[in-house]
């Protein structure tokens, strides 16, 4: 196998990185509502431009990284992860603060990542799950930065994926916060949304 | 002036905004992990500005980690955008990020503010950072910071019902008026930072995303968007806002927060709008007070908002060389000749 050139980071790193913290910022802000994040990276499969772009915006070295099987299996990945923004990439889910989930289809579950403590619920993972479509309708949304209800779906998910944000959701404040990046897009599901069925 | 229009090198040269692209990673990860838990104070690793504390150090580097190329930045400080602690403010982000600055609410897709929330209802795409003293609501019932977290922990809020129990005791009513506890999202208890009482119901079901930052605590926390936002109270003694007697003298508004001016020695005063940009576009819209010019026949000429004298507040740990230059607000419920307080 040849030795591969590492694949660039961002071009304009100032104004990028700022540009896709505030479509993470809007995503969270208003749940299940797609922001658009504009991103001319070319990271190494299979870990989507979106993720990549999300990773090199808000990790660095205080922040351990962890990556499904998927991703973890090319090597190219995690060199891309650690030369453009030094965060250690490790094993244990349990001690990530942002997790990288290519195949959401088969991913552990929430349990498997912190989940925060009582009087520090912000020491909890990100999960970062590529998704490939959103639709507004699956799931019905509600919660802080929601007006009224929302219909909100992406594909894949988890299975039984209500269920898991139910269980996430009551562990309040404490939990897990998702940011789901599609195709030019970021949707956000913070551990404060309540989502249902239908 | 932004050192980019000038054509010459600027003298220092300066991150986009200030700070470093590693703290604003570690800030902008903080503001998400608040966004997420609505209320909850999310420390943070706050760096030295090179201004004091009391400047909103805090608010400052929240409005830095959030700023970009395209955003229109208002800043004011009492509802006004032209005291010295905004005209510093917003001068720093000229300066060092060269974004475009207005003080019309309407144009503005960042508002930072000190004690005040707009007149003009805010819209979905803009963002309001507050500046914060003293971010803990628990901190004058129990100063130890292990405690303080335990009972947000524990939602044991039991402490500030009794304290505002005390005050319907002593006053007949809760005679808190500034930084008045709320509830949000129906879980944490939050401080508003020192805002008038007058501008809690703005913060409930709010459009714009509200993010506050505390600079020398090391404290952010948010309220996003469209989320129950309610002012602690009882049932026998529900929350009420402060009302004043009379309208706004140069704009004729009512339901809003009015400072009071002095306009002579001899006594003479009048009340108007603290929020000056809300107050000049009615002015320019042709709503005239009784202390009002008479409208021209060209349209009307906006009249100059006074500068109300200073006038001792309390300042809850902030600079207290703002306060020779802040537009006062009253203190206490019913203090002095202010828009009484409608008591029940
Ligand atoms: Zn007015």
């Amino acid at each position: 196998m040849q030795t591969q050139e590492l694949a660039r980071g961002f071009v304009d790193p100032v104004f990028a990185a700022q540009g896709v913290f505030r479509a993470a910022m809007w995503a969270l802000s208003r749940p299940g509502r797609p922001q658009e994040l504009a991103t001319d990276l070319i990271p190494p499969a299979p870990l989507s431009p979106e993720a990549a772009a999300l990773a090199l915006a808000l990790c660095d070295y205080e922040t351990p990284v962890f990556l499904d099987a998927a991703l973890a299996a090319e090597r190219a990945v995690g060199d891309f992860l650690r030369f453009h923004t030094g965060a250690p990439i490790v094993a244990e889910p349990g001690q990530a603060r942002f997790a990288f989930i290519s195949n959401p289809l088969n991913m552990l579950e929430f349990s498997e990542f912190s989940q925060g403590i009582p009087e520090f619920p912000d020491a909890s993972v990100t999960l970062i799950l590529q998704v490939a479509s959103f639709v507004d309708h699956g799931f019905t949304l509600e919660g802080p930065g929601i007006k009224g209800r929302l219909g909100f779906g992406a594909a894949p998910l988890p299975e039984h994926f209500a269920a898991r944000m139910a269980a996430n959701r009551t562990l309040f404040p404490r939990g897990i916060d998702l940011l789901l990046a599609g195709a030019g897009q970021v949707a956000g599901l913070p551990r404060s949304v309540a989502v249902k069925e239908g | 002036m932004t050192s980019q229009h000038t054509g010459e090198m600027p003298a220092i040269s300066y991150n986009f905004a200030y700070l470093d692209e590693q703290t604003k990673r570690m800030i902008r990860r903080a503001i998400l992990k608040a966004i997420a838990i609505p209320g909850y104070q999310v420390p943070f690793a706050a760096r030295e500005m090179p201004m004091p504390y009391g400047w909103g150090t805090g608010g400052v580097q929240v409005t830095a980690a959030v700023l970009g190329p395209d955003d229109v930045l208002k800043v004011i400080d009492q509802g006004a955008d032209d005291t010295t602690n905004a005209v510093a403010i917003r001068g720093f982000f000229e300066k060092t990020a060269g974004v475009a600055t207005t003080t019309a609410t309407t144009e503005a897709t960042l508002i930072q503010t000190r004690h005040r929330i707009p007149e003009t209802k805010l819209s979905e795409n803009q963002i309001l950072v507050y500046q914060v003293p003293i971010p803990e609501p628990l901190r004058f019932l129990e100063p130890r910071e292990t405690e303080t977290r335990q009972l947000h922990a524990l939602e044991e809020y039991g402490l500030m019902h009794v304290k505002l129990y005390e005050d319907i005791a002593r006053h007949g009513h809760i005679a808190t008026t500034y930084a008045y506890p709320v509830e949000v999202a129906g879980r944490y208890v939050m401080d508003p930072s020192p805002i008038p009482k007058f501008d809690n119901p703005k913060m409930d079901d709010c459009p714009a995303l509200q993010l506050f930052g505390a600079g020398r605590e090391k404290r952010i926390y948010a309220i996003p968007p469209y989320t129950t936002v309610r002012s602690l109270d009882f049932e026998d003694h529900p929350f009420k806002v402060q009302r004043f007697a009379k309208p706004c003298a140069l704009c004729a508004a009512t339901g809003v927060y009015l400072d009071e001016v002095i306009l002579d020695d001899r006594g003479g005063r009048m009340f108007v709008c603290s929020d000056t940009d809300y107050c000049n576009a009615r002015q320019a819209e042709g709503h005239r007070g009784e202390m009002a010019a008479p409208v021209s026949s060209s349209g009307g000429a906006v009249l100059p908002h006074p500068t109300p004298l200073p006038h001792g507040e309390r300042e809850q740990g902030d600079a207290p060389s703002l306060t020779l230059t802040a537009r006062g607000a009253p203190e206490g419920a019913g203090e002095g000749p202010f828009g009484a307080e409608i008591a029940s």
